[in-house]
């Protein structure tokens, strides 16, 4: 049986070019992950301060033994934006689309599909298999009954699943880090960067709900889908996706990669999180089928 | 060439009420989870479908019906008898989202005119152009994120219709690519065709007044004797950073009718009113209102002219013209 891949997602937040090289030296030296997401997937306001920095960490991350991705943006609409998401997937990387303007772009070259875009079914992954995607990370609202229909009719697509990290759950139009300081879009003064992990957002209860990100909404809770290997069989998952965030993501690889290779349990896999003092409690009720908020039931 | 209305239908009535009010096409769908308004007591069995176009046909307007979900794995057959349904009824047109259902019915209904649902978020040219040439695709309604300077320039480069919504409820968050209400719920416009759905909402009294809730998370708080709204997940209100602000959206709905004549230059073809969960005379108010508005333009109204027709609209909730100003963002 072929290992359970293990790959670390695109940075969905606003980090300065310190932060993004220093977190993927670390990454590069001693991450226990096989393939590593590159690229600003959320604000193409961020592109101009992150794209310059893509090919030195490319090399730094190839030269380490990683598989590089380049993962186009979520929502494109400016005539620079798309001319981004072009760029992207003529690097001679494989891209990963994440919104299906970059469909003509990957023509006649395998791709991936990222979890922006909406395979909800056996047919949709087979239309965009029969396109040339090799691996499809499906959304993360959907239920373990339909990703076991949807792996089992492609059994030649890697189908990848989002296990670690505030879940992404919507994005707008608009800017709410912005509208938040008062701000439009166009003059947002980057705001954003102020909360590396998304700035949380609680009810008038008190209750931690929801959390932003520029124009993206994510959970306050962090998704940590644990499964077994047996679990992972079943569902016809090949791959798990951590999304980066501030904690010690050196430790997050350690810990899922010794759960997929049979060598901790779920507990202590739980456990090992737990510790790193996360800002959000752990869920997992997506997976279940139930609210996306559903709490992490102890094993 | 005049603007095309079209008109929200959640119910034979409500169709009969829109066609007799003057709408140009009115939209609809089937009584099940194929389309994004499943909620209870509206919708079409096949007959009523097939009822509803003859009645539209007779007054000489259109029928487009919606089968803009994202079909369930495993379970396709609904999508496809949708499918079978609405070209037996002699619908105008279906509006679809799912590559799915838009492959289905490019291969099996090759008569069928498609149109392309805001649910698919399609919003450049290149991926409009790839749903025009893989599935034959006519017509795309608009993403709401985009401003009126940007459609004009869209529709320069692409060459298919465009309708953009115009009035009723808005969704501050991209149609298509929003899981909130299934974090809260379990259920979401692409998993289940409902949004913050009825059956978890709860209003509950204390000393301070009422909370609404969806799922247990409070969603907005109203004083005593104020009148609670609906807790829809992203119109609530919610402490960040130190503030308590309506954060995504206030609890406004969408009114682009000063927008109409720049929407008819920025290449529109048609103008889509939200609200198929709203009664009859609701929609029979707006379609009339909205297709004296549209003849007054094609007739070289002043902008005054048309803004006082719709005048009677603008009573009650609160209003914004969303993204189509830049301003919004």
């Amino acid at each position: 049986m072929t290992k359970t891949g293990l790959s670390l997602g695109p940075v969905l937040f606003n980090w300065s070019a310190d932060r993004l090289r220093d977190f993927y030296a670390r990454i590069a030296d001693e991450a226990d992950v096989d393939r590593v997401h590159l690229g600003e997937v959320v604000c193409g306001k961020r592109q101009p301060f992150t794209d310059r920095l893509w090919p030195e960490l490319i090399d730094r991350l190839t030269a380490a033994g990683k598989e590089v991705v380049l993962s186009t943006l979520a929502l494109p609409y400016n005539p620079r934006e798309r001319a981004s998401v072009r760029d992207f997937c003529e690097v001679g990387l494989v891209a990963e689309i994440n919104d299906l303007t970059a469909l003509p772009a990957v023509a006649g070259r395998p791709f991936l599909v990222g979890p922006f875009v909406n395979v909800y079914n056996e047919g949709a992954a087979r239309f965009l298999a029969g396109r040339g995607a090799t691996g499809i990370c499906l959304p993360v609202e959907l239920p373990a009954a339909s990703v076991t229909v949807i792996a089992a009719a492609l059994p030649e697509v890697e189908f990848e699943q989002f296990a670690f990290g505030r879940l992404p759950l919507a994005l707008s139009g608009r800017c709410y880090h912005a509208r938040l300081a008062g701000l439009h879009k166009d003059g947002c003064q980057f705001v954003c960067d102020r909360d590396p992990d998304g700035l949380a957002v609680d009810t008038l209860d008190g209750q931690r709900f929801l959390a932003i990100n520029g124009i993206q909404t994510l959970s306050h809770g962090f998704e940590a889908f644990c499964p077994t290997p047996d679990d992972l069989g079943k569902l016809g998952v090949r791959r798990l996706r951590l999304s980066p965030h501030t904690c010690d993501m050196v430790t997050v690889g350690r810990l899922y990669r010794a759960l997929l290779d049979g060598k901790a349990d779920r507990a202590e896999t739980l456990a090992g999180l737990r510790a790193l003092d996360l800002p959000g409690e752990l869920v997992d009720g997506f997976s279940r089928g139930e609210p996306g908020s559903a709490r992490v039931e102890m094993a | 060439m005049s603007l095309e209305l079209v008109c929200p239908a959640g119910t034979p009535a409500a169709l009969r009420a829109a066609v007799e009010a003057g709408a140009h096409a009115v939209y609809c769908g089937f009584r099940d989870e194929t389309n994004a308004r499943n909620f209870p007591g509206l919708n079409f069995s096949p007959d009523e479908m097939v009822e509803g176009v003859r009645f539209a046909h007779a007054h000489g307007a259109k029928v487009l019906v919606a089968i803009n979900t994202f079909a369930r794995a495993g379970a396709m057959d609904a999508w496809k008898a949708a499918l079978t349904n609405a070209e037996k009824a002699h619908a105008d047109a279906v509006i679809l989202a799912d590559l799915a259902v838009l492959d289905h019915a490019a291969t099996h209904h090759p008569n069928l005119r498609l149109h392309l649902s805001v649910q698919a978020a399609a919003a450049t040219p290149e991926a409009i152009a790839f749903y025009a040439d893989t599935f034959g695709v006519k017509r795309i309604v608009m993403p709401r994120v985009l401003s009126v300077e940007e459609i004009a320039k869209l529709n320069a480069a692409i060459n298919v219709e465009t309708e953009a919504f115009v009035f009723g409820g808005l969704c501050p968050m991209t149609e298509g690519r929003c899981s909130l209400s299934s974090y809260a719920t379990g259920k979401s416009p692409n998993l289940t065709g409902v949004c913050s759905p009825p059956e978890h909402v709860a209003y509950s009294e204390d000393k301070d007044g009422t909370a609404t809730r969806l799922a247990g998370f409070t969603i907005d708080r109203f004083g005593a004797g104020e009148p609670a709204g609906y807790p829809t997940l992203c119109k609530g209100r919610f402490a960040a950073g130190g503030k308590t602000s309506y954060l995504f959206e206030d609890p406004v709905s969408l009114n682009a009718a000063s927008l109409i004549a720049a929407l008819a230059k920025a290449g529109v073809t048609a103008l889509k009113i939200e609200g198929r969960q709203r009664g009859k005379g609701y929609v029979a108010e707006v379609v009339r209102t909205f297709r004296a508005a549209v003849e007054a333009i094609d007739a070289g109204g002043t902008e005054v002219e048309v803004g006082r027709l719709l005048a009677g609209l603008v009573e009650g909730g609160r209003q914004t013209s969303g993204a189509y100003k830049k301003t919004w963002r």
